[in-house]
């Protein structure tokens, strides 16, 4: 077995939130231990409602934020002794909204080369030919070049934004709910283009969303995360086939059906999502969970492996009663 | 329909020089301040040349010799002299140089200093800002004539010292400004890609931040040069700016007062020259701004 290219060992991060000018900062655990493994090749699904992390996790994997707890490694090596743009070789995002991810004032051209020029790859003359092999690969015309982002359709605009991240080859591409900003339409055109580079060239993503069918169709693993903690991972066939942790049972759900006469399925999530500064004692799950036992309030549950992933779920716990 | 109507090439939009261009030629405001900046600034570049007279040089046989539209207006002053026999027109264009000088200066050296804190304070955030954010409050809570007064009373009146006291003191609004525009682009997701790339602070806010906030920062700039002259204006009628016998617009109002019951044009040809380039100033920001706003581009 490889070493994985990207790999976070119980990565925390605490924001100390100001309640008042005379009370006393208080934690706000945006992510709270979270152990992943990205393998060469793999699409990672992240999904979880909003609020839970996902978007801070994938600040730490940037290296936009640093983490207050844990590791995050790059091929075995930490990122806490790479500079900045060591990191930004090794990991490239691509954002949600391709109308605020692109400088209105900069050409498509001068956008995509921006990496080149940052790190001073190869000759400034090289550049330009760089960048048009580029917008070949994602499918954008050349005559685009010297255009200004606002001429751009939201599906052309998120091919510059795939240019961009890619045009460094980074191993890693963190995709932050690519696609969720796009018409329908161009959902499928820009999914399937990413599947194709992610093939072409060797690409790893992490994939965030919450679009429950986009990552069924991507991921081949699929990481379930609830209020800071991933609560369950597993392969996407195992998952999606037969979800264990309550939550991902709820999510899957709450995705509607194509019949009309079912109404809208009800997710058993009755109430709101807690509050991160308070989060509930034991499993941070059991107020809202529908097969919460007595000891749930009480004992935060352990990771249980279960196949290629796990659950942190006191239903699968082989000793349930030692903690009762 | 024949093919040629289907030509795309002919329901493509125009160049984007032709909509500059349409932009521009469609904004009154604009064009109006164009112009009579246009027509300021040759004043102040070709006054030798334009001046009937020397500014200074005076004829008490030829005192407060009335303007052109009155009956004994004579065509050798189509503005009058003053109360020394100065011809009222060379005086008048020899003034812009004065006010433009003050206005460009001023906008300059607060400018600099108000967008640097500004963008500082706006990027970096948290305690920076708070520090930032005291000074401007600070320079906020002085009053801006009462200290001009004070220095200039102090130290002299003169040029420099004018331009140094009202550029160190005009920074607060440029940082004002600066600050929440640069905290709303900061906030961008193409920043953040920026950085993901490896750029450094300074590359960030030189090429990713400043071209998205010029426009505010035009405004600004306008509005204070505007700002500047009138408050030189002032500060040369309280006899605390730029001192006689320079033909400073506001001086010459001050000089003028004495004579307002008899000779009201000694004070209103100054006074509507200022109106008219304050005016102008205001006008042309605001029509750049109209202009060049990336809502507008489309």
């Amino acid at each position: 077995m490889t070493a994985p290219v990207l790999e976070t060992r119980d990565v925390s991060c605490t924001f100390q939130i100001g309640a008042g000018l005379f009370k006393a900062k208080r934690p706000l655990h945006a992510v709270n231990g979270v152990s992943l493994k990205l393998m060469k090749g793999d699409v990672l699904g992240l999904v979880g409602e909003s609020g839970c992390g996902k978007s801070t996790l994938a600040k730490m994997l940037l290296g936009l934020q640093a983490p207050t707890g844990g590791d995050i490694r790059f091929d075995g090596a930490p990122i806490m002794g790479l500079d900045r743009r060591a990191i930004a070789r090794r990991v490239q995002p691509i954002f949600q909204d391709p109308y605020s991810s692109l400088n209105p004032r900069k050409t498509v051209g001068s956008i995509i080369s921006l990496p080149l020029r940052v790190h001073r790859v190869g000759e400034p003359d090289e550049w330009r030919d760089r960048v048009e092999a580029m917008m070949d690969l994602v499918g954008l015309a050349r005559r685009f070049t010297d255009s200004y982002p606002n001429q751009l359709s939201g599906g052309q605009r998120q091919r510059v934004a795939i240019a961009r991240a890619l045009i460094m080859k980074p191993d890693v591409v963190i995709c932050d709910e690519p696609t969720s900003a796009l018409d329908v339409s161009v959902q499928s055109q820009i999914l399937n283009l990413l599947q194709d580079l992610r093939q072409e060239l060797g690409l790893t993503y992490l994939l965030i969303s919450h679009n429950l069918a986009v990552v069924e169709h991507m991921a081949t693993r699929v990481a379930v995360m609830y209020l800071g903690r991933i609560v369950e991972e597993n392969d996407t066939d195992s998952l999606f086939q037969t979800p264990r942790h309550p939550y991902t049972q709820a999510l899957l759900a709450s995705v509607l059906t194509p019949e009309p006469g079912l109404g809208v399925p009800d997710a058993q999530l009755g109430i709101a999502f807690p509050n991160p500064i308070d989060p509930p004692a034991g499993c941070t799950f059991h107020p809202r969970c529908a097969q919460a036992l007595a000891q749930c309030s009480r004992v935060a549950p352990m990771p249980i492996a279960d196949g290629n992933g796990f659950t942190e779920c006191h239903l699968y716990n082989p000793a349930k009663d030692v903690a009762a | 329909m024949t093919a040629e109507a289907l030509d795309s090439a002919k329901i493509l939009e125009p160049s984007p020089v032709t909509q500059l261009r349409r932009r521009i030629f469609g904004h009154a405001g604009f064009l109006f301040g164009a112009i009579v900046i246009a027509a300021m600034l040759a004043m102040a570049l070709l006054a030798p040349l334009l001046a009937p007279y020397d500014p200074y040089d005076q004829d008490l046989a030829r005192r407060v010799i009335n303007p052109i539209w009155h009956d004994d207006g004579k065509w050798a002053h189509p503005l009058g002299t003053d109360q020394l026999g100065r011809d009222y027109l060379s005086r008048v264009i020899y003034g812009v140089r004065i006010s433009l000088l003050i206005g460009f200066a001023t906008m300059i050296i607060s400018g600099v200093l108000g967008t640097a804190l500004g963008v500082v304070a706006g990027y970096f955030g948290g305690r920076v800002d708070m520090v930032i954010t005291f000074l401007i409050t600070t320079r906020l809570s002085m009053p801006v004539v009462l200290v001009a007064l004070a220095v200039v009373a102090l130290v002299g009146g003169s040029l420099t010292v004018v331009i140094s006291v009202l550029g160190l003191l005009l920074w607060d609004r440029f940082a004002v400004v600066m600050r929440s525009a640069t905290m709303q682009v900061r906030a961008l997701d193409y920043v953040a890609a920026a950085q993901a790339i490896g750029c450094s602070a300074a590359r960030i806010v030189t090429t990713e931040i400043m071209p998205n906030i010029l426009n505010a920062l035009i405004v600004v700039a306008t509005l204070e040069m505007a700002h500047a002259i009138l408050l030189e204006a002032a500060l040369s009628f309280l006899g605390l700016g730029v001192q006689p016998p320079l033909p400073s617009w506001g001086l010459m109002v001050a000089e003028g007062k004495e004579y307002m019951f008899f000779s009201p044009w000694l004070i209103t040809i100054p006074g509507v020259a200022l109106f008219l380039l304050v005016l102008a100033i205001n006008l042309l920001g605001d029509g750049i701004r109209d202009i060049t706003a990336p809502e507008n581009r489309n």
